[in-house]
């Protein structure tokens, strides 16, 4: 099952963050479909449309790996069901 | 990005992260008809069986909805066919075995809260009805998780003046009965004029008889979301636009309730039931209906002008839900529950929120006369006239109103109870001692108002 999610990552600029971020997705197959990158006030965010292939990888694995990896990079990194923002946003 | 734009992703995220916007339930309800005996004992076994097997995957799959969509769900309940319905079966004159299986089986499967211990006897008490009501003071003494309810009035029927009296006794003597707990069995109690039928929120869920055999309900909060809404609106926004940014906020929380709703149901099997409307406040700061009545303008909530901002923000709340799901059910209605709300508190011990302006924003909003701690040397006809006041907006103007008072065994006017967590923590309010306890006496059946002739 291919579920779009988007990912957000909110934290302080610093060397590696989007290479830590892609290479998670790239080991769990995760694709990624668009990413929006800025930095406000020397804090870096992110947000990304991914597709996570559920077959290879659960999604609450693919939720925990970011989240190990958003520590070890001292930023905040959220995985959600794409469907939220929609439901939320649009009718 | 699927046309969703960052800023409405970091919108999302910020009304969760820091306005506290939740799922404040999703509360399963469950049919118990087929577990009616002769045997009061192989009834609770009965019960215990189907509560335990339909809703063992009620916290698995709320926590993996709640993780995957990274929406809070705060609480998981269930709700079941109203008791005394189930007990007519048995002649057995004391019912808490029935509640002591209720107890065990929402233990067993995880929910902090199971609703239906409860009759409706708006018309008139049947047999199994006065034994289950009898029975409420020790069920809610002896059990953790049981919440119960009494129907007494509706605008069909008029009010069962008896029955108010009566629930006036039992909540008296749950206060009593609970007394080592600052009287908490009263806070799982709630007595009812024009009960619904799908209410998912504590304590008065049941699961009424003409509903299917199982189905999903969820309860939105969202007082946090709405707030900072309105507290970022310009100063001198008139009321049309506060209006607009509430329906708004209301849409968007709304929102996700639906897909929670849906996507829970679907993955319990079960039908997905109604979206409840209903702000319901949390002592976390900001959290709070009264933070959002001051922010509208009020200097303190219970001050003149607080019936004008509740009945406003009661309004839009339902048009801006409206658009959001086509499933609109339960009370759907601001609560105002005084220990529950830290803006309420607040406002009672600054003098500016007393009982009578409660009553007054019972009229426009949900259920009125909601968690709040009286003295409990307060006369039981005292208590039967504050609830038959509440019940009788509710029958004249066709909405549900209702009741939870706490007569605090041993506590004052200016003494503090602490329920902690969700209950939160609450004045003893003064009462108005010039009741109409006369009239309270005098008993037989408020008739039907002329407006319920409507065939």
């Amino acid at each position: 099952m291919h579920t779009p999610a988007i990912l957000s990552v909110l934290g302080e600029d610093r060397v590696g963050i989007v290479a830590a971020i892609a290479r998670v997705l790239a080991e769990t197959d995760t694709n990624i479909e668009d990413i929006r990158q800025t930095i406000i006030s020397g804090i870096f965010s992110m947000t990304m449309l991914v597709t996570v292939d559920e077959e290879k990888t659960p999604f609450d694995d693919l939720q925990r790996r970011l989240a190990e990896v958003g520590e070890e990079i001292g930023t905040q990194v959220t995985l959600q069901r794409e469907d939220v923002f929609r439901f939320m946003h649009r009718i | 990005m699927h046309n969703i734009s960052p800023e409405e992703i970091v919108e999302t995220l910020l009304m969760i992260t820091q306005q506290n916007l939740d799922i404040r339930t999703v509360t399963l309800g469950l049919s118990l008809q087929s577990c009616a005996d002769p045997d009061v004992e192989v009834m609770a076994r009965n019960i215990y069986e189907t509560v335990t097997a339909r809703a063992e995957q009620l916290v698995p799959v709320c926590e993996a909805v709640s993780a995957e969509y990274g929406i809070p769900i705060v609480n998981r309940r269930i709700a079941v066919t109203p008791i005394a319905s189930v007990a007519a079966a048995t002649s057995a004159a004391d019912l808490t075995p029935l509640a002591a299986a209720l107890d065990r089986a929402a233990a067993e499967v995880g929910v902090d809260f199971v609703g239906g211990f409860s009759a409706l006897v708006h018309k008139g008490t049947g047999d199994a009805e006065a034994r289950l009501i009898d029975s409420i003071p020790a069920a809610l003494a002896t059990t953790e998780r049981v919440c119960a309810s009494v129907n007494v009035a509706s605008t069909r029927s008029g009010i069962n003046m008896g029955a108010v009296l009566r629930m006036a006794e039992v909540t008296a003597e749950t206060a009593r009965l609970t007394a080592d707990r600052d009287s908490f069995g009263c806070g799982k109690l709630v007595v009812f004029c024009n009960m619904v039928e799908d209410n998912p929120f504590m304590a008065g869920a049941t699961h009424g008889v003409g509903e299917p055999d199982a189905v999903v309900n969820v309860g939105i909060s969202g007082p946090g979301v709405v707030r900072a809404v309105v507290a970022a609106l310009a100063e001198d926004a008139d009321l049309t636009e506060v209006a607009e940014a509430i329906k708004a906020t209301a849409f968007k929380i709304t929102r996700v309730g639906e897909l929670i709703a849906r996507e829970t149901a679907r993955r319990l099997d079960v039908p997905m039931g109604i979206v409840d409307l209903s702000l319901a406040p949390t002592p976390a700061e900001g959290d709070s209906v009264a933070d959002i009545i001051e922010a509208i303008g009020v200097q303190r909530c219970g001050g003149p002008g607080t019936t004008t901002a509740l009945a406003l923000l009661n309004d839009a709340v339902k048009k801006g839900g409206a658009m959001g799901t086509s499933s609109i059910g339960g009370l759907s209605g601001a609560f105002i529950p005084v220990s529950e709300d830290a803006g309420m508190v607040r406002a009672v011990n600054d003098g500016a929120l007393t009982l009578e302006k409660l009553e007054a924003m019972t009229a426009v909003c949900s259920v009125g006369l909601d968690m709040i701690v009286v003295p409990g040397d307060t006369p039981v006809e005292t208590l039967a006239a504050i609830m038959a006041d509440a019940f009788s907006i509710g029958v004249i103007n066709h909405k549900t109103t209702a009741t939870r008072l706490i007569p605090a065994a041993g506590k004052q006017v200016g003494d503090v109870v602490e329920y902690g967590g969700l209950f939160g923590s609450a004045p003893v309010m003064s009462v108005n001692g010039w009741a109409g306890s006369r009239l309270i006496r005098r008993g037989g059946r408020f008739p039907a108002p002329l407006g319920s002739l409507r065939n």
